[in-house]
């Protein structure tokens, strides 16, 4: 039978930083394992920003730092391709009394954690989106360092590096069971294989519940689709991403010349559906037209779902659990993609029973056994 | 005629040396292909390119072509300008 020292379930973002991470530091005989083919879950169907205007400090602290990362992440990883990083900046609109007054906080949080958001009148943000409705907001935000990075080439970063370092990767396998032996972790059963270990990392996305039920812990988190589209590539016409709330929407021109542009659903339900709806179609096309209509003149080619995998605060699990040896990378609420880098050096820290940056302890799963006191974010579409 | 001079994808350039690079890689599926090479992705959705990458799957994993799954398709068939489908349904 097989042997690992640690499996990793999910080869998403989340796995392949992790995987990566414990490598660099030294840790032999990894497995990943993953039910599909590379990036078949939501790393690969997300929108592709990477953005530090948070609401609450620990996402602020998750963001700046993951940045930090992207901003060296070709050369770090040695990749032979680009991860096309670039920084065109988050303009986040306001569209009322109330908005300008969260923003103001928020913009004064980031700040005092060193993220440069500035808070710009109309004028100012026309000029940096000429072709903005004037008439479909306030005020803005806006953050030069946030940006863009190609999801699928960042996981194929990270994957080719972890590999160099001997990681091994198991696809099309998809984990049926984890078997407990006097409650600590003994074997990973998948549709094709056994393998012994002791140590497990749930890095399963929108499947983290799931693999967290097979050593019965309740993850108090829930899966639901969100929809994006991509238009046919446009002459350059958009720097930022250009963002709201309140109008929910978030809209992006790649370097490749294609605009993506998303929008969550209040009516989702909560489970694994990642169809296409023409109600999103709809609903979209409206909403870009009213903010951005020149945008709304580009011709749209198609349209995707992937899983936000949430969590009660809207803030990520990173943390170990009441099974020895179980290890929950989740709950990431939308925002896995830019996250990845803190992932993996942070469950790394953890795994091997490192001293942990003060600010991790709070990413904890535990932290949702009062949930009085937890510290919700709301700045998420 | 050299491979790089052989084009699979003409909406984003990839040449048929690129599909047996990626081949050579290990990505060994429509799927994981298109994912870095973006075959399938531009504007005809992989109308002309998805039989000729699945024809260099079948012959590279020495398999019957028609056992070979391509890309998913996805809505919409034709691209449609945004601002048509915004203003075709005012009232619902």
């Amino acid at each position: 039978m097989n042997r690992a020292e640690i499996v990793i379930v999910g080869a998403g973002i989340s796995g392949l930083s992790i995987a990566y991470n414990l490598a660099k530091k030294g840790m032999k005989n990894i497995v990943v394992l993953d039910k599909s083919h590379f990036l078949a879950g939501a790393t690969a169907r997300c929108g592709a920003g990477v953005r530090q205007q948070w609401a609450t400090e620990l996402n602020c602290i998750l963001a700046r730092k993951s940045i930090e990362f992207f901003s060296h992440a070709n050369e770090t990883l040695n990749y032979h391709r680009d991860i096309e990083f670039k920084q065109g900046g988050y303009l986040i609109l306001s569209t009322s009394k109330e908005e300008d007054i969260q923003f103001e906080k928020n913009v004064k949080l980031q700040n005092s954690l060193g993220i440069p958001t500035k808070h710009l009148t109309k004028d100012e943000a026309l000029k940096i989106v000429p072709h903005l409705n004037p008439d479909s907001f306030t005020t803005a935000t806006f953050c030069e360092t946030d940006g863009h990075i190609n999801p699928f080439l960042m996981s194929e970063a990270y994957y080719l590096a972890a590999q160099k370092l001997g990681v091994e990767f198991h696809f099309f396998n998809e984990v049926e069971d984890i078997v407990l032996e006097d409650g600590k972790i003994a074997k990973v059963i998948t549709d094709k294989m056994e393998i012994q270990t002791n140590k497990v990392v749930d890095a399963a996305g929108g499947y983290a519940q799931e693999i967290g039920g097979m050593v019965g812990i309740d993850i108090p988190v829930y899966s639901e689709n969100h929809e994006i589209l991509v238009t046919e590539r446009a002459t350059q016409m958009l720097e930022p991403m250009v963002m709201s709330f309140s109008k929910n929407i978030y809209c992006q021109q790649v370097p490749h010349g294609s605009i993506m542009m998303g929008r969550n659903n209040p009516n989702a339900l909560h489970n694994h559906d990642v169809s296409s709806s023409w109600r999103f179609l709809d609903k979209m096309a409206k909403t870009v037209n009213h903010i951005l209509p020149e945008v709304a003149k580009q011709r749209v080619i198609r349209t995707w779902g992937g899983l936000y995998n949430i969590t009660p605060d809207f803030q990520p699990i990173i943390s170990d659990s009441n099974v020895k040896g179980f290890y929950i990378a989740c709950g990431y609420s939308g925002h896995g993609f830019m996250f990845a880098p803190i992932t993996g050096e942070l469950l790394t820290e953890i795994i091997l029973g490192e001293p942990l940056e003060y600010y991790a302890k709070a990413l904890h799963m535990d932290r949702f056994n009062d949930m009085d006191k937890i510290d919700k974010e709301h700045s998420v579409v | 005629m050299s491979k790089r001079d052989i084009i699979i994808c003409r909406c984003e350039d990839v040449s048929l040396a690129d599909i047996h690079e990626a081949l050579d890689m290990g990505y060994r599926d429509f799927e994981s292909i298109k994912r870095i090479l973006r075959v399938g992705m531009g504007p005809c959705q992989g109308q002309s390119c998805a039989h000729l990458v699945k024809n260099e799957i079948a012959r590279y994993n020495k398999v019957n072509p028609e056992t070979v799954k391509i890309h998913k398709t996805r809505p919409l068939i034709s691209g449609v300008v945004l601002k048509d489908i915004a203003e075709s349904d005012e009232d619902e």
